[in-house]
């Protein structure tokens, strides 16, 4: 769906992307990660044709990024904005039609989604006289309204309340199902796992890490369990060449817990086939790594010297 | 080229629709003309309203007889019997306006007589007064020099003084009063409705860009085409604007202007009755309407049709061409109260000629200062529209209409290019020297 070559952009005193490349498949939902300053806003307003790059090129659906593309491109920015003193039916019809869609056709879709959304009452309503999440909402509708093959979300659950995030990702997981390619761009990383199938992590300027999700969490086991069992008097500890126990939690009466990292060579099977004869197991899970370990310990791995956040 | 069109009507009917719009267009010229008609009223009524009672000791003797009392003010001798302090007390007491007029014995030498009352005699009394009283002196010095009065009435030179141009056509009369007075009042004009609707487009840039809204929006047209729409939209609602204020006003100028026929008619007849009450032989009837009827007839040398159109063209020229140096001061900064610092570099031009077209180039509008600035894209919005009641010739309002327009291309690209930049820059106080680095920005 999206093919990103190469890209540089240089500010004068500030190198905003160094020679980053991406790919994002048609129909998967693709998590853009860095911390703040990373560059991630950069690229989405490249991405955007807000901004061009000063090297490297974009392919959208095979073809080189030209503005005949923004039609078929939605995008969230992270600033949320609307006119306030606009009524938001008029507002809505604006935007879709500076999308490209007919009066006639925008008019449609919009009460369409305001259908869908219960927003119905809000058509002669201004923004100025909605609450924050309500807002939110219209700006989301604002962002899909002309059905784009690309939704582009830059932090899309900043400001919205847990059940507007549920109402948002279910409408996002509908379009995703319905053929719609998204881009995440978010340093939250809940959410990144739940939804995303491939993720590209930037940081200072740089692509440090991407992949598929399973792909990049499998590389990043560390073959450690967490096995519970009933209290025994006898103490398990660590065996030389089997496994070590790096942490034990003890609730008397109740169970015990050890999170243990089996050495290199041998299995989980290995463990308990040492364990069963000694304790009464109650519990095993394996620790995977969460996106946001993985993302804390490459970012902080780069960070030589403290984040300077720049807003260029 | 669609999208610039959506801009442009967003822009324009969101002002346009607003109750403030409406109550501006229509309620300026009712303001003006009520104003103009309630001057009116209220002088007219003024003459009527003026009633008083003045009672006169003459101890001169010289007057008894001879002052008669007019439309306003009754004139009452006073006796000597009636001459005292109490008497004189109950007089100024007494309902209404009331005066005490004392005439001196030496009036014939000292042209002093003294006015007494409770509270200060009004401009229009006084002066009625002292008319009267001049009169009646005149005529005795008329008469101990042995002058008949009439034969004095009779001479009344009156010098005219009518300017003529020479032209290429031959003599033609010149409208300078009138002229001068068009022209100030299109520099004033201009002037401030360049400022109105330019920081009108500034401070709706500044909205969009604190409301965030500027980023949905270049996600789906060009910074450019945002910045023109804006600045199009707006000056069409000037536009709009101004010939709905030409219409509304020639409209009800001419209804009014009725009615100021028969409030002047007023007038003419309170002066007729005061004129034969001063017991003037031969009451002297001046044509009527005189200071304004040279008006009018300057008025009507007047071109209007070209000061029209060419007030509508430059105003919308400069507006541009300001309006895009106003476009980029709004996408530099997060605030209205950051524009300081770039507003005046910007009002310096039009400053200057705004002041010069009083002096200068009023009283020279043909010279070489006048020329140059009616040339200059920057200072041609005023400049021009001063010279041009003046007359100007076609080639130099062509040439100055080719310089504007120039001048709005060359600083609309200048405008655009930190257009572009500055509105993505949220929370960064912008310098001139950050402003030349946005304008070398490529892409």
């Amino acid at each position: 769906m999206l093919e990103i070559r190469n890209i540089v952009k240089q500010y004068t005193n500030h190198r905003a992307l160094d020679d980053v490349s991406i790919h994002v498949k048609k129909g998967s939902i693709f998590g853009l990660l860095g911390p703040n300053g990373a560059g991630k806003t950069s690229l989405i307003r490249i991405i955007n044709q807000i901004t061009a790059p000063d090297s490297g090129d974009i392919y959208f659906d095979g073809e080189r990024l030209s503005p005949s593309h923004i039609g078929r491109i939605g995008y969230l920015p992270e600033e949320r904005g609307l006119y306030k003193k606009m009524e938001i039916g008029e507002q809505m019809l604006y935007l879709a039609q500076l999308k490209g869609l007919s009066r006639k056709e925008a008019t449609e879709r919009i009460k369409h989604w305001f259908e869908k959304m219960e927003m119905q009452s809000w058509w002669h309503k201004k923004v100025e006289d909605l609450s924050k999440g309500m807002q939110q909402k219209v700006q989301f509708v604002a962002t899909v309204v002309h059905q784009p093959d690309l939704i582009i979300l830059d932090e899309p659950f900043s400001g919205f309340d847990p059940v507007n995030v549920n109402i948002i990702k279910e409408e996002i997981l509908s379009l995703n199902r319905s053929g719609a390619t998204l881009i995440f761009s978010t340093h939250r990383m809940e959410s990144v796992e739940e939804l995303c199938d491939s993720i590209v992590l930037i940081n200072k300027s740089k692509k440090i890490l991407d992949g598929k999700l399973s792909d990049i969490k499998n590389a990043y086991r560390t073959n450690t369990y967490r096995i519970e069992y009933l209290p025994s008097p006898e103490p398990v500890s660590s065996v030389d060449g089997l496994f070590t126990i790096s942490d034990t939690t003890h609730i008397p009466e109740e169970s015990i817990t050890l999170t243990v990292k089996i050495a290199q060579g041998k299995n989980i099977n290995d463990v308990l086939m040492y364990l069963i004869p000694r304790v009464h197991i109650h519990g095993l899970k394996e620790i995977i790594p969460s996106i946001h370990d993985i993302f804390v310990q490459q970012v902080t791995a780069q960070a030589t010297h403290p984040l300077i956040e720049t807003h260029e | 080229m669609n999208k610039i069109l959506l801009i442009i009507k967003r822009e324009y009917l969101s002002r346009v629709k607003k109750r403030s719009f409406l109550l501006v267009t229509f309620l300026v010229p009712l303001v003006i003309i009520g104003i103009y008609a309630l001057t009116i009223y209220l002088t007219a009524r003024s003459f009527e309203n003026n009633k008083a009672t003045v009672h006169m000791i003459d101890q001169s003797g010289l007057f008894a007889g001879k002052i008669e009392s007019t439309k306003n003010i009754t004139f009452i001798p006073v006796t000597a019997a009636e001459n005292t302090t109490e008497e004189r007390n109950r007089m100024l007491e007494a309902e209404g306006k009331n005066f005490l007029l004392i005439i001196p014995s030496d009036m014939l030498t000292s042209s002093h007589a003294e006015l007494i009352s409770k509270e200060t005699a009004g401009f229009t009394i006084q002066s009625d007064i002292s008319r009267q009283l001049e009169n009646v002196l005149r005529n005795i010095a008329l008469a101990d020099a042995g002058i008949d009065r009439n034969t004095v009435e009779s001479i009344h030179p009156e010098v005219t003084l009518s300017a003529k141009e020479i032209t290429a056509e031959g003599e033609k009369d010149s409208s300078a009063g009138a002229a001068m007075g068009i022209a100030m009042s299109l520099s004033i004009v201009v002037y401030i409705c360049l400022f109105l609707y330019g920081s009108q487009v500034m401070r709706g840039i500044i909205e969009e860009k604190t409301s965030r809204i500027v980023e949905v929006i270049i996600s789906s047209v060009k910074p450019f085409q945002l910045m023109m729409g804006k600045i199009i939209g707006i000056g069409l609602v000037g536009l709009t604007q101004f010939i709905l204020w030409i219409v509304l006003s020639a409209t009800l100028m001419g209804i009014a202007s009725a009615g100021l026929v028969d409030g002047r008619d007023i007038r003419a007849q309170i002066e007729q009755q005061q004129a034969l009450a001063n017991g003037e032989v031969q009451p002297v009837i001046k044509p009527q309407m005189g200071m304004f009827g040279t008006v009018k007839q300057e008025l009507d040398k007047v071109d209007f049709q070209l000061i029209i159109a060419t007030f509508l063209l430059y105003f919308f020229g400069g507006y541009l061409l300001y309006s895009a140096l106003f476009a980029a001061v709004g996408s530099a900064v997060d605030s209205d109260t950051e524009t300081q610092q770039f507003m005046f570099p910007i009002m310096i031009p039009l400053l200057f000629t705004y002041i010069l077209s009083f002096g200068v180039l009023i009283n020279d509008p043909n010279g070489p200062l006048a020329f140059w600035l009616s040339m200059i894209p920057f200072t041609s919005p005023i400049a021009m529209l001063v010279r041009i009641p003046f007359g100007v010739p076609m080639w130099q309002i062509g040439l100055s209409l080719v310089l504007l327009i120039g001048g709005f291309i060359f600083t609309t690209w200048v405008a655009a290019r930190i257009y572009r930049v500055g509105i993505l820059m949220y929370g960064k106080k912008a310098s001139y020297k950050e402003l030349v680095k946005w304008f070398r920005y490529k892409g």
